[in-house]
């Protein structure tokens, strides 16, 4: 096998230069001088208390979310009902909206003026909103169970779908009940999911930052909201950095206990295909549960998402007439439409960027050599570290650049670079010698091959991984808060913007952008599932 | 008319192919068995050009095929593992070939339905082939490896990941959908299952240790298999080493055997005390060996009082007769088809009627 040495140096060169040199910069800042970011952060409780919250709030998320989600996962693996296929993937909708629209979402849900709390004002004849749970840690684990229900039914759903139900039936021929079968045969045996979703739920709840910094008001904070508070409010530098260490250190943990779990995990028990375990709801008890189950959760899931489109257009079109208005003394310095603009551009050179890069990347990893090896975890670094890190470390390293609109896009590739090689490698993979030689045989000369065989699935590679980075890129929030240039925001910049401004007519243009942010996004993905080919690797 | 001369080999340093001569007429379907990594998929790869041969030949019509690219050699290959275009539906990949000849669209469209027909797939032209089961998506790479009229067909264990059931269809299916295609000249299938080689062959070449073995119709092969190894490949498990004295007897585990016209001369010579015998002619080319294995066919052996002391070991019902296995008093076993049940630990006397010698 051949390695594609030079296809390898671009890449390389793109990770050492805005990944491996910002982090460097961040441990630098940290440990150099008199050490007064790292001494001052062990000094003062705050500090302390911050890392507690960061740590409570993101168990108590993935409690709540696996509580949520484990009863949906036994349903899609042992129930056979209609619609199963499109209910699983609406799941999956919440989970790849941008943070930005489901802060946004439950703003709008759960304010003052939120639809719930008008609703129920309106049925029960109060005069005050009887919910009032933004700015508390209520509302972060609702928005944190909302993300990531769809973790928890996907990966445990998954593996359940395939355990052979013939052990169960053992356990109850056996002389165990249903509770004692489940607790000493099934839960054993999904246990290792179980733990894997838990953790990669407690992952991106540990990371949260755009749903805490919205939603969870002055007060609250976790590591990441404190970073991004110590650098953009107070400069404070060198906290910023120890904070940041701090971070990188957890979430470097986190994923390497996590991969070494799915490791574990992939290594299946006697596996069934899904066909034989599934059945109807047959009996009344069971319909009342699945179906009553499958509609809390759409419920659950779809409130949020819809209540923004809802909300946005409570004015008729007025606030989406109202982006493009630019008025004296707006916070913004451009029309609101100029954020579209914006987040347009960044788009297009973060796709370019990241498509060129992760192609290079996928094609040299196609060939599984020891270099291949080597090289594929190094590829997925930028997956363990937090955005606003990352956004942190661009700012201390890349200072000077600070100014330069090249530091979002370069800041989302970086951050897209990973999922475009795992979702070029496997449609690459699926390019095997026998496809090429199968055309040979029927007669193609070796040109034709590569436009027939080659060419076409390269090129929808190609088109997943440009999609894979816009999506990415319209929605990123946590580095874009940081590096962005003021006059220069992108869409969600623009809607973080409105929603700290008061006003019906700044959180209706938040929520407009919003809708439109949500559309997009939606239409991506549905995109994209639709031109991938093979496997996906996650 | 396919002719193979002298083809050999060499793989990692070991030899994989040591010589393979061999020719397949018009019209007839050849089979190639062995065991797997027997070098039978470098055989095929070789002829469609795929791989090169370390020396020999390869000759279509007596046109040397040495110097013929790949894609202009005019031989259809299907592939163990199909290779299917998973980014063409089902239309898309059958037309591939016709549109590589620059078929016209009517005629691509007309071919395609034919060969999907023929396969029995009528109306999947606009399916996906990643989400057909095992035995529609062999019979798409069928169509497929079929549309554009090969003059030779090549299938390399085409039923290997299908379970028996539909295995044991499909291969009846496949035999009359190969004799049926009026343009295919030849056909080359490769398996490792006797059975299959049994119900799809003209002719079966039995690979082995990088040499054909034997070649000849399934009925040839079972009547006279040419080598030990041969014989126990089809199945056959009654051999016993043999030796050939000057003197011409025959010396076994199961006692000593002479030709019948010895044995009227001098029966005393028998140790065996009733007339065990072999016909001359069935002491083959072995006969001049030292050692030779000894072939008994279960149906040639009878049981009565006399003859070698055996007991019974094991006795079931098989399609209409009794199969039963036992052992000799000296310790060897055989296996032996009678009309009537035997009880188990029962004694008899075993009167072995023929028996073949074959090269060990």
């Amino acid at each position: 096998m051949k390695t594609h040495r030079p296809a390898l140096l671009l890449p390389l060169a793109f990770l050492a230069a805005f990944y491996v040199y910002p982090l460097a910069a961040i441990l630098q800042t940290s440990f150099s001088g008199d050490t007064r970011g790292l001494a001052e952060l062990c000094a003062d409780a705050y500090y302390a208390r911050v890392l507690a919250f960061t740590v409570f709030q993101a168990a108590l998320s993935t409690l709540l979310t696996l509580v949520v989600a484990l009863p949906a996962a036994y349903i899609f693996a042992r129930y056979d009902f209609r619609g199963a296929r499109v209910l699983r993937a609406l799941t999956t909708l919440p989970f790849l909206m941008p943070t930005i629209v489901v802060a946004t979402a439950f703003s709008a849900l759960f304010g003052p003026r939120g639809s719930v709390n008008l609703a129920l004002m309106q049925f029960l004849q109060l005069d005050q909103p009887p919910i009032q749970i933004l700015n508390t840690l209520w509302v972060i684990l609702l928005a944190h169970t909302f993300y990531n229900f769809t973790i928890v039914l996907r990966i445990v759903g998954g593996f359940w779908a395939n355990l052979d139900p013939q052990v169960e039936n053992a356990a109850r021929v056996l002389g165990a009940n249903r509770a004692r079968t489940f607790l000493h045969v099934t839960l054993p045996l999904i246990a290792p999911a179980i733990v894997a979703a838990a953790l990669l739920v407690f992952i991106f709840d540990f990371t949260s930052f755009g749903v805490v910094l919205i939603l969870g008001g002055p007060r609250l904070a976790t590591l990441e909201v404190e970073i991004y508070r110590q650098t953009v409010n107070l400069f404070n530098l060198p906290i910023a950095a120890a904070l940041s260490l701090a971070q990188l250190v957890c979430t470097f943990a986190l994923m390497y206990v996590y991969t070494r779990l799915q490791a574990r995990l992939a290594q299946p028990l006697r596996l069934r295909p899904q066909a034989i375990v599934k059945r109807k709801p047959q009996r009344a008890r069971e319909k009342i549960f699945v179906w009553g189950y499958l509609t809390a959760m759409l419920v659950f899931l779809m409130t949020p998402l819809v209540s923004v489109i809802a909300a946005s257009f409570e004015d008729g079109s007025g606030y989406y007439a109202e982006l493009f208005i630019n008025r004296r003394g707006s916070i913004m310095f451009v029309p609101p439409m100029e954020a579209v603009r914006n987040s347009l551009f960044f788009a297009a050179i973060t796709i370019v960027l990241a498509v060129g890069l992760g192609l290079l990347a996928a094609y040299a990893l196609v060939s599984q050599s020891r270099a291949a090896r080597i090289l594929d975890p190094v590829f997925m670094l930028p997956l363990g570290t937090s955005a606003v890190t990352l956004g942190f470390g661009f700012i201390l390293a890349l200072g000077n650049l600070r100014a330069s609109i090249w530091l979002v896009p370069i800041a989302h590739a970086l951050i897209a670079f990973p999922f475009v090689v795992r979702s070029l490698l496997p449609m690459l993979r699926s390019i095997q010698p026998q496809l090429r030689q199968a055309a040979q045989i029927l007669g193609a000369s070796p040109a034709r091959v590569w436009r027939e065989i080659d060419l076409p699935i390269v090129a929808r590679a190609v088109i997943v991984g440009a999609v894979f980075a816009f999506t990415v890129s319209m929605g990123e929030f946590g580095a874009t808060a940081l590096v962005a240039r003021p006059e220069l925001p992108t869409i969600p910049l623009a809607i973080y913007r409105f929603l700290g401004q008061p006003g019906l007519v700044n959180f209706g243009q938040a929520l407009a952008l919003s809708t439109i942010l949500m559309v997009v996004s939606a239409a991506a993905i549905v995109a994209m599932e639709r031109l991938r080919v093979g496997e996906s690797e996650f | 008319m396919l002719k193979i001369i002298n083809v050999t080999k060499t793989y990692a340093g070991a030899p994989l192919l040591r010589g393979i001569s061999l020719t397949i007429n018009d019209g007839e379907i050849m089979c190639l068995l062995g065991s797997s990594g027997g070098g039978k998929t470098t055989l095929l790869r070789i002829i469609a050009g795929l791989e090169p041969a370390d020396a020999g030949e390869i000759f279509f019509d007596d046109q040397n095929m040495r110097d013929a690219p790949i894609h202009q050699r005019g031989f259809g290959l299907m592939f163990q593992d199909l290779a299917l275009f998973p980014h063409k539906n089902v239309f898309e990949n059958v037309a591939f070939g016709l549109r590589m000849q620059s078929a016209s669209r009517a005629e691509i469209r007309a071919r395609v339905n034919e060969m999907l027909e023929l396969v029995g797939l009528a109306g999947f032209a606009a399916r996906d082939v990643n989400n057909l089961s095992g035995g529609e998506q062999q019979r798409v790479a069928l169509a497929r490896s079929l549309a554009p009229r090969p003059r030779l067909l090549m299938l390399d264990e085409p039923l290997g990941a299908l379970d028996r059931i539909l295995r044991e269809q499909l291969v009846a299916d496949l035999r009359a959908i190969l004799k049926r295609i009026g343009t295919l000249r030849a056909a080359l299938y490769v398996t490792h299952d006797q059975d299959e080689a049994f119900a799809i062959a003209d002719r079966i070449a039995i690979i082995h240790a990088g040499r054909i073995a034997q070649i000849g119709a399934a009925a040839e092969l079972y009547r006279a298999p040419a080598s030990a190894f041969v014989a126990r490949f089809l199945g056959m498990t009654n051999l016993f080493p043999a030796r050939v004295c000057a003197d011409g007897r025959v010396e076994t585990e199961l006692g000593t055997f002479v030709t019948a016209s010895e044995a009227k001369q001098s029966p005393s010579e028998l140790e065996i005390a009733s007339a065990q015998s072999f016909d001359s002619a069935s002491l083959r080319s072995g006969s001049h060996l030292a050692m030779t294995s000894a072939l008994i066919r279960p149906d040639r052996v009878r049981v009565g009082a006399s003859g070698v002391p055996a007991r019974v070991e094991e006795c079931t019902f098989r399609a209409g007769r009794y199969r039963a296995r036992v052992v000799t008093d000296r310790g060897a076993r055989l296996t032996i088809e009678i009309d009537r049940a035997l009880a188990i630990d029962a004694r008899v006397g075993l009167e072995i009627e023929s028996v073949e010698l074959l090269p060990a």
